[in-house]
């Protein structure tokens, strides 16, 4: 059966963003773009030290200066109904909402200038000139007590392993051990965290980006001791998320405040520089690799260690050893991890929190593992590729990695490339060099829920709180929602952005498109069989009698399923009956059953070639081919964007993201978008992405895998060992830059 | 203190008084003028999203004070679609070009570097050369990766501007003059 036959006309096709004219012309509004009527401005001040307190705010200066309406301090800002400190759950990260004088990290909300214009606002703050009571402080990895965290990333085991890893290794006839650093990393959206602000008495309207506007809504409920119903929180655009507007942050929740403070509607955006401490990041690692393996390659052992580290107030460990339970088909095979505090704002979620730092030390372990072998990278990830999942054993709800490799070489021209490093140079004389990596992401999905209305006028309502943040759900919901009713899709309308619509789940953790998904598809099959007991309980209609069963949707007509000639429109249907439509509610949420059975992940394999200037070191990405499958692809246009942007955050974490912490001070000395590197476009490389076919029976109804985060991994370690093989240089130390290939 | 300046935005003449002197150009479009198309990402000229053309030239809005701009002409995302040399309200080439090539994702910096784009056609530096348009699109980040949709896109617009029965950026060159 074709994709067509069994899908409809939508799933699949690669239809340009619904939400695309918007965009290109400015309509689209984000959150910081409305302005309710007698709006005001909000600015915060952010401490210069990392620990302490503050000891002195000079309020009556920024009070004085024309045009500042108040200045929200500890001394005087509202007191919140729950501690923002209590961890009433996993995901409750601890907040700075000047509850107290302290200060915990650099860039902590230290107070809240608010003013009639931005630049009275701006000008405030300035003028409070702080003075402090500094601790010394201690921002590195390692540093002070480590010890064993209790869970690790989303809540998952800080230790996993089988088998006898010790003997593996003793058994082995090649082995090697390094360790792998990779950098702190910012988030770094393009659009800043920011509020806009309303009450009416015990009554919020808040325009706010946010990756999940069911989660937002219940945080500030707690905090604020109102019903969630009394929240409306708006993000029909947001600029971008990659796990840093997850949960709501410190200083979105500071504008609201600021609002109920000062009475008045509030605007509060958070300042470039202000974005590095409060709003998350991902923490620096050190992992250590100790590989195994036998003449021929085989692993007999795979020790994965993390040593990373988490603020000084609370708990994320990024959990970089993941990767090494699903990946490979090692003997035996040992993932730990252990934490250090600091005082820095606490790590969070960010685009694969985990596989990302993760998956550039296991491939360049597994690289140099090869070089000890004389194998081809290519040989050695197929000698240990993993036909089950290595630690659980359980099969693949589907694996196409095979593929991904074979059809990543041949696009690549891989099969050419020479055993040794320093082999291949360009027309002008530069290194080049040609690395491999695994792509792997966890096929996951959250909760949802999703309602479809069917209306008489022959058209249709999708609706979700579901989230997009530039990875597509404005058009697959809608593609998915139109198949599921049998209408073209310009039939269909969306409303997703809106927390007073059904429960969306996250946007995030590569589940969106998975859950919000299968909610949008059950609500639309729910709705449809509301809709034929309509018709086949009617003797006047041509399906009477049918069953429900018995009837399928297409073209925005009901049909008998033995005799499709007997049909009948849904306008006709509802018409009939005096209807004005019909609706349903589905729910988006893995089958338990199924996810104990099977190990459910996205693969790919990436192919870099780089360009090494053996006098200045400078290093350029110029070829990017990745192979990736994941399941079924809803929309090819915009999926292949993802993988690009996943591959361009691979370049960037392979050679360019390193924020950089003062020792004494504990500051970001490189806090702003000028020192913080992030590729441009011309560090970014003539890309490919290729579609390999794969069908899952057991992922969920539609098939469906994410995509977001899978781009990222393997791209970064693709790089590292392209470098190696450009230099015979084996920097364990990401960011690769320079400086490292020229010491 | 007060400051009287007159600005053409999007074709329209606009006489403002500004009560002072601090107003970025971007503040002023955005929080004065209800024009948000710009965006500000950094506040500082790093990162392009508030580009928009003065006098036809690309700008970061955000490093441009109001006062020193009197009598300047701005075009800004929301009145791109009327200089389209094709007239009518139709999309400008090279708004439809990154629709149709998926140049963004998020969509936040957007309309900063399809200004961008449309100055660098204009600047009529690149040609058809990718390498010279992703340089010269280097002031505009993009943190979702959007680049390769990007960089096709303004290809597609140069090659569509510059076909010859189109007289290249004349519309926008008469705007500003």
């Amino acid at each position: 059966m074709s994709e067509r036959q069994r899908h409809g006309a939508s799933i699949g096709q690669p239809l340009t963003r619904r939400d695309g004219p918007d965009k290109v012309t400015g309509a689209a509004r984000y959150s910081a773009d409305f302005k309710p009527e007698g709006l005001v401005h909000a600015v915060m001040a952010v401490s210069a030290i990392a620990r302490g307190r503050v000891t002195h705010l000079d309020v009556a200066a920024a009070e004085a200066h024309p045009g500042v309406i108040a200045v929200m301090t500890p001394g005087n800002a509202p007191k919140l109904a729950k501690s923002p400190d209590l961890k009433d759950n996993p995901f409750a990260f601890r907040l700075d909402l000047l509850q107290n004088d302290g200060v915990r990290y650099a860039n902590q909300p230290i107070a809240v200038v608010i003013g009639q214009t931005l630049e009275a606002a701006t000008e405030g703050a300035a003028l409070l000139a702080p003075r402090y009571e500094a601790e010394p402080v201690s921002v590195a990895l390692g540093a002070g007590e480590v010890f064993t965290p209790e869970t690790i990333g989303a809540g998952s085991p800080t230790s996993e392993g089988s088998g006898d890893v010790a003997a593996g290794m003793a058994a082995a006839e090649a082995r090697i051990e390094a360790s792998y650093d990779t950098a702190a990393q910012y988030h770094n959206a393009l659009e800043p965290h920011s509020s806009v602000a309303q009450w009416d008495g015990d009554r919020l309207t808040l325009h706010t980006p946010t990756q999940a506007l069911w989660i937002a809504k219940g945080r500030l409920a707690g905090l604020f001791g109102i019903p969630p119903e009394n929240i409306h929180v708006i993000c029909h655009y947001l600029g971008g998320g990659f796990g840093s507007k997850g949960f709501i942050a410190a200083p979105q929740i500071l504008g609201i405040m600021a609002a109920k403070f000062v009475g008045r509607p509030v605007k509060l955006v958070t300042r470039r520089e202000q974005m590095f401490g409060p709003v998350g990041h991902r923490a620096a690692t050190r992992q250590t690799l100790k590989l195994g393996a036998t003449r021929d390659g085989t692993l007999t052992a795979l020790d994965h260690h993390t040593l990373t580290l988490t603020s000084r107030h609370d708990d994320f460990v990024e959990p970089s050893g993941i990767l090494s339970r699903h990946l490979y088909a090692a003997g035996a095979i040992s993932t730990t991890h252990a934490v250090s505090r600091a005082d820095i704002g606490t790590p969070i979620f960010m685009r694969a929190p985990g596989e990302a730092s993760g998956s550039v030390a296991v491939e360049s372990a597994l690289d140099e593992l090869a070089l000890e072998l004389d194998l081809d990278p290519l040989e050695i990830r197929l000698r240990n590729y993993a036909e089950v999942e290595p630690i659980t054993h359980r099969p693949f709800s589907s694996k196409a990695l095979r593929e991904c490799y074979a059809q990543g070489a041949t696009r690549f021209g891989w099969a050419s490339r020479p055993r040794q490093p320093r082999q291949m140079r360009d027309a002008d004389g530069l290194l080049v060099g040609w690395g491999l990596g695994t792509a792997t992401y966890p096929a996951g999905m959250m909760q949802g829920e999703a309602r479809a209305t069917i209306r008489a006028d022959g058209t249709a309502l999708i609706e979700t709180a579901a989230q997009d943040m530039g990875q597509g759900a404005w058009t697959v919901l809608a593609q998915i929602g139109a198949d599921g009713l049998g209408l073209p899709v310009d039939r269909v309308d969306l409303r997703i952005g809106d927390s007073n619509l059904p429960n969306g789940g996250l946007a995030g953790g590569s589940t969106g498109t998975a859950t919000s998904g299968t909610a949008v598809h059950n609500a639309t099959q729910a709705a449809i069989a509301e809709l034929a007991a309509l018709a086949v309980a009617d003797r006047a209609s041509p399906l009477y009698g049918a069953g429900n069963a018995g009837v399928t949707a297409a073209d925005g007509r009901l049909a008998r399923r033995d005799d499709p000639a007997r049909s009948e429109s849904f306008s006709e249907i509802l018409s009939r009956v005096g209807k004005a439509c019909v609706e349903a509610k589905g729910q988006g949420q893995g089958d338990p059953a199924s996810r104990k059975t099977y190990a459910m992940h996205a693969h790919g394999a990436v192919y870099a070639e780089v360009k090494v200037d053996p006098d200045l070191g400078q290093i350029r990405v110029t070829r990017l081919v990745g192979a990736f499958a994941a399941g079924r692809i809803v929309n090819p246009h915009l999926v292949r964007s993802q993988y690009y942007g996943g591959m361009i955050w691979g370049v960037s974490l392979a050679l360019h993201e390193h924020a950089v912490l003062d020792p004494r001070s504990g500051r970001v000395m490189n806090g702003n978008l000028a020192e913080y590197h992030i590729p441009v476009n011309a560090d970014v490389p003539s890309m490919e992405a290729i579609l390999v076919e794969e069908h899952d029976p057991h992922v969920n109804p539609l098939g469906i895998k994410g995509v977001g985060e899978l781009g990222i991994t393997g791209t970064a370690g693709a790089i590292a060992n392209a470098v190696w093989h450009a230099t015979g240089i084996r920097v364990r130390d990401i960011p690769i830059t320079l400086d490292k290939l020229l010491g | 203190m007060s400051f009287p300046i007159t600005l053409t935005v999007n074709g329209t003449a606009r006489s403002l008084v500004l009560e002072d002197a601090r107003v970025t150009l971007l503040d002023l479009l955005r929080e004065r003028l209800d024009l948000t198309g710009a965006k500000k990402g950094c506040d500082r000229g790093q990162c392009g999203a508030c580009t928009i053309l003065v006098d036809g030239v690309r700008v970061n809005s955000c490093l441009a004070l109001a006062v020193s701009h009197d009598g300047a002409s701005i075009t800004t995302i929301e009145g791109l679609a009327g200089t389209n040399p094709a007239g009518g309200d139709a999309l400008h080439p090279v708004q439809a070009a990154f629709v149709e090539h998926d140049g963004f994702q998020c969509g936040f910096c957007t309309p900063g570097q399809i200004l961008s784009a449309v100055g660098l056609i204009q600047e009529g530096q690149t040609g058809g050369d990718p390498e010279r348009v992703r340089e010269g699109m280097s002031g505009n980040l993009c943190r979702c990766g959007a680049y390769a949709g990007i960089t096709e896109a303004v290809l597609a617009a140069h090659a569509a501007m510059t076909a010859p029965d189109v007289l290249p950026g004349r519309q926008l060159a008469e705007d500003a003059a």
